[in-house]
């Protein structure tokens, strides 16, 4: 489960941007995580609505891209993308020679914050069930 | 709005890791992260190094687990300094807690520690500790098809130990499919062959260690 304390490398992540820009409430976090970094995406969402509760972070979304490590033939030199498992052959030319780079990326891209207007009523995007 | 950040999620464990080295290197010890899944035999594989070191090497480690001190009893009973830190259903190591169990050596005493982390293939990887050398075990009976579904754990090894070779007929092994799963992600990583039961493959991983470890600058054979 070493999603919990990647969770909160996350948070502490966005509160310091945040912070560095007026510290408006955050309404979503851009975060890059690499095919080969076995991150679930869900178990994270998961564990930062409890951790962010009672801060500038508290509702934000989490929004994942998923990068891909890149395959490439030793032998056709054919490029292409890798998610675990890892193929055993080209898928190009079936050559059993190949090698893998990248995948391994985690890093907090950029987070998005409640325009200057909108902030302090915790209501950013005028979403409130029941507001109508 | 927008704000660009572009900071890597595990960087306060980073910096912590690389604290640890400055101080490790400070104190001329030489640090190897020991990685792979339970029962591999990292244990078994540390008390086979422990007993081929050169003259003049100084060794202790720190055991990690989730709950229980058998493997750092194993190594006690080897009169080594032995730190456990039990991470209380934690899946990894991570810096934090190794300079907490630093507190608990000796290090101007030591000059080769060995960092036996929790028994797991996936998180581990992801968490520096200030080691100068990963290593990641695999063992024969896990099967050849290790690398292509953990690939992940093997890219970022600087050597890979394959234990239980002496099984390797048993469980027909294909050797050439293993390590060529691990050079599809980590092309120039050295590769071992051992046997913690009959002892086969052991002086030379620990030669290797030895003459690494001086390389990289640490105290080790430096004396």
């Amino acid at each position: 489960m070493h999603e919990l304390p990647a969770t909160k490398g996350i948070l502490d992540v966005a509160l310091e941007a945040a912070a560095r820009a007026g510290s408006p409430p955050i309404l979503a976090i851009d975060i890059v995580v690499g095919e080969l970094t076995s991150i679930v995406d869900d178990s994270v969402q998961f564990y930062f609505d409890m951790l962010s509760r009672d801060t500038l972070a508290a509702g934000a979304r989490l929004r994942f891209r998923r990068e891909p490590a890149l395959g490439r033939c030793d032998e056709c030199r054919h490029a292409f993308e890798v998610r675990p498992p890892l193929t055993r052959s080209c898928p190009g030319c079936g050559a059993l020679g190949l090698s893998v780079t990248g995948g391994q990326e985690f890093y907090v891209e950029s987070i998005e914050v409640a325009d200057e207007g909108a902030r302090g009523n915790g209501d950013p995007e005028g979403e409130r069930p029941g507001s109508d | 709005m927008k704000v660009p950040v572009v900071t890597e999620i595990l960087k306060a464990n980073d910096q912590v890791a690389t604290e640890n080295r400055e101080l490790f290197r400070g104190a001329g010890v030489g640090v190897v992260n020991v990685m792979a899944s339970p029962g591999a035999g990292k244990t078994s594989l540390i008390l086979g190094t422990l007993a081929r070191l050169s003259d003049g090497i100084e060794p202790a480690v720190i055991e990690g687990d989730i709950a229980s001190s058998i493997d750092a009893d194993r190594i006690a009973e080897e009169g080594v300094p032995v730190v456990q830190i039990n991470t209380g259903g934690n899946c990894h190591l991570d810096a934090p807690m190794v300079r907490a169990a630093m507190s608990h050596l000796d290090l101007t005493e030591v000059n080769l520690l060995f960092i036996e982390n929790v028994g797991n293939l996936i998180c581990p990887s992801n968490y520096r500790l200030g080691e100068d050398l990963k290593l990641v075990i695999g063992s024969v009976p896990e099967g050849h098809d290790k690398p292509f579904k953990y690939p992940g754990i093997f890219a970022g090894a600087d050597v890979v130990v394959l234990n239980k070779d002496d099984l390797a007929d048993v469980f027909e092994f294909d050797h050439a499919e293993y390590e060529r799963g691990i050079r599809m992600v980590n092309p120039d990583v050295e590769i071992f062959r051992t046997s913690c039961r009959t002892g086969a493959g052991l002086d030379s991983w620990t030669a290797w260690l030895e003459k690494r470890l001086a390389a990289l600058g640490t105290g080790v054979g430096a004396a």
